[in-house]
């Protein structure tokens, strides 16, 4: 089964249609990148999946089921949404992590209020903290922070920021991983770290989307990419048939120009 | 010298009403602030107007006008009994929430939207976002901006003196009347800056508090 799939999602802006109905899907355990230029509508894509926008109109399925219908003339519910939202995770390109808690913190804060929810919460709450407690230092540990747990965001390198908030999103166990442009707030020679992160997960068998301009990145480490542009997938297929032979012509000229810069 | 101990004791008499009033009115400026502030945020025009024409009001208008109108305003209109102090407390509650709801709108709106983003792709609730993320980060914003509000609120509970309640400026007055001495008045303004001075010294604490972070 699919563990995520997209139908004819469209999205407009006032006048300005971003997307015109983006189609695709993923199985479990795979790793999806999509390049385009800006303004291919990339970014809202990730941000209408995860329900930071509402698309207009077209499906949205997990694990096969339907968790957003644009014909339904219901609207969702804000606990709707947030069900939605937990499925997946989103790792933004400026961090945004807490700057008020620590790494360890950041990253235990959303495990400890759903805690909350759980119906043996009250009787066992000092083994659940005690749990979560010792899986977010897992996390941390897994991201190569195990020194820096206690330090600040503003202690943290911009590397390490996004280590945080990559520790912070997989934390809740999403289904699917988002990651829209993780490393171009980066400068250049903090990007590796980030990326042998992202490829460590992809080992894992993480499931994940990555919205990204490294090609040669994506290249690596996706067993399917897909290009955008002007609001609707043009190309998609394995990164031989994307990146090495692609079909269309903007395919072509974006990578060029990727190659010429 | 026994004039100088009955002026002291007398002041010090008005010093515990002036921190009546300023106790009482953090205590529910602060709240109200809030829910003001909300209010004048609101996308809900029926709301957003009547509080943003309240805030203008209030704020357009001196706090003295504003205790007669709630000193006398009830006499005025046949209401008898209504304690000056309940007035007092209604002016002092209503002006500072208004100057506290601007302070906080400006640090909410202040905070960037990729905070609010980051706590709802975390599946957390709108009011978990604000309370356990932004409000935090609110506070430690509008820390200066609070600090110059509450030590004018300390000088403005001085205005209470003009529908008689007996607070530090109104006891030093009173020995102009009864001593024709003039000094006690003099006098009153070390209490207003012992009153301050306490005040600066337990911002500059919270603020080296929440100096452990940026942002």
């Amino acid at each position: 089964m699919k563990i995520l799939e997209i139908k004819n999602l469209r999205k407009s802006f006032g006048k300005t249609e971003v997307l015109k109905g983006v189609s695709f899907s993923m199985e479990k355990g795979q790793v999806l990148s999509i390049i385009g230029s800006s303004g291919s509508g990339k970014t809202t894509l990730l941000r209408s999946i995860n329900f930071l926008e509402e698309a207009d109109c077209g499906e949205i399925y997990v694990d096969g089921k339907c968790i957003y219908d644009g014909a339904s003339t219901k609207k969702l519910t804000a606990a709707q949404i947030r069900e939605n939202q937990l499925h997946f995770g989103l790792v933004f390109q400026s961090f945004n992590l807490f700057p008020q808690y620590s790494a360890l913190e950041n990253v235990m804060l959303a495990p400890k209020l759903l805690a909350k929810e759980r119906p043996d919460f009250k009787h066992n709450k000092k083994e659940i903290y005690a749990q979560i407690e010792e899986e977010a230092k897992a996390l941390l540990t897994r991201v190569g922070l195990a020194d820096r747990m206690n330090n600040y965001p503003c202690e943290l390198s911009g590397g390490q920021q996004q280590r945080v908030s990559i520790a912070r999103a997989l934390a809740l166990n999403p289904k699917v991983l988002f990651f829209d442009e993780p490393t171009s707030a980066l400068d250049p020679e903090l990007t590796g770290e980030i990326l042998r992160v992202i490829r460590d997960l992809a080992s894992k068998d993480v499931t994940m989307v990555i919205v990204t301009h490294e090609i040669d990145f994506a290249r690596n480490v996706s067993d399917r990419i897909i290009f955008m542009a002007d609001g609707v997938v043009l190309e998609d297929g394995t990164p031989e048939e994307v990146i090495d032979n692609p079909k269309c012509a903007k395919t072509r000229a974006f990578l060029q120009k990727l190659n010429e810069n | 010298m026994s004039i100088f101990i009955t002026v002291t004791l007398s002041l010090l008499e008005g010093l515990l009403t002036t921190f009546k009033i300023f106790a009482l009115t953090l205590l529910m400026a602060l709240p109200l602030g809030l829910i003001i502030s909300f209010g004048s945020m609101s996308k809900i025009k029926v709301i957003k107007w009547p509080i943003k024409t309240l805030i203008w009001v209030i704020r357009g208008t001196p706090l003295m006008l504003q205790l007669i109108v709630f000193g006398f305003g009830p006499g005025l209109l046949g209401i008898d009994g209504m304690d000056t102090f309940v007035a007092v407390m209604i002016a002092f509650v209503l002006n500072y929430a208004c100057y506290f709801s601007e302070i906080f709108r400006g640090g909410i709106e202040g905070i960037p939207k990729g905070q609010y983003e980051a706590g709802a792709v975390l599946g957390l609730k709108k009011s978990q976002i604000f309370f356990k993320i932004i409000l935090m980060q609110v506070v430690k914003r509008i820390i200066p901006p609070m600090s110059n509000e509450f030590l004018t609120l300390v000088k403005d509970t001085s205005l209470a003196n003009t529908i008689m309640i007996y607070e530090i400026t109104w006891n030093a007055k009173r020995f102009m009347n009864s001593e024709h001495i003039l000094w006690p008045l003099f006098y009153s303004g070390v209490f207003y800056l012992g009153f301050c001075g306490i005040l600066t010294l337990i911002f500059g604490y919270i603020e080296k508090k929440l100096d452990y972070y940026k942002g």
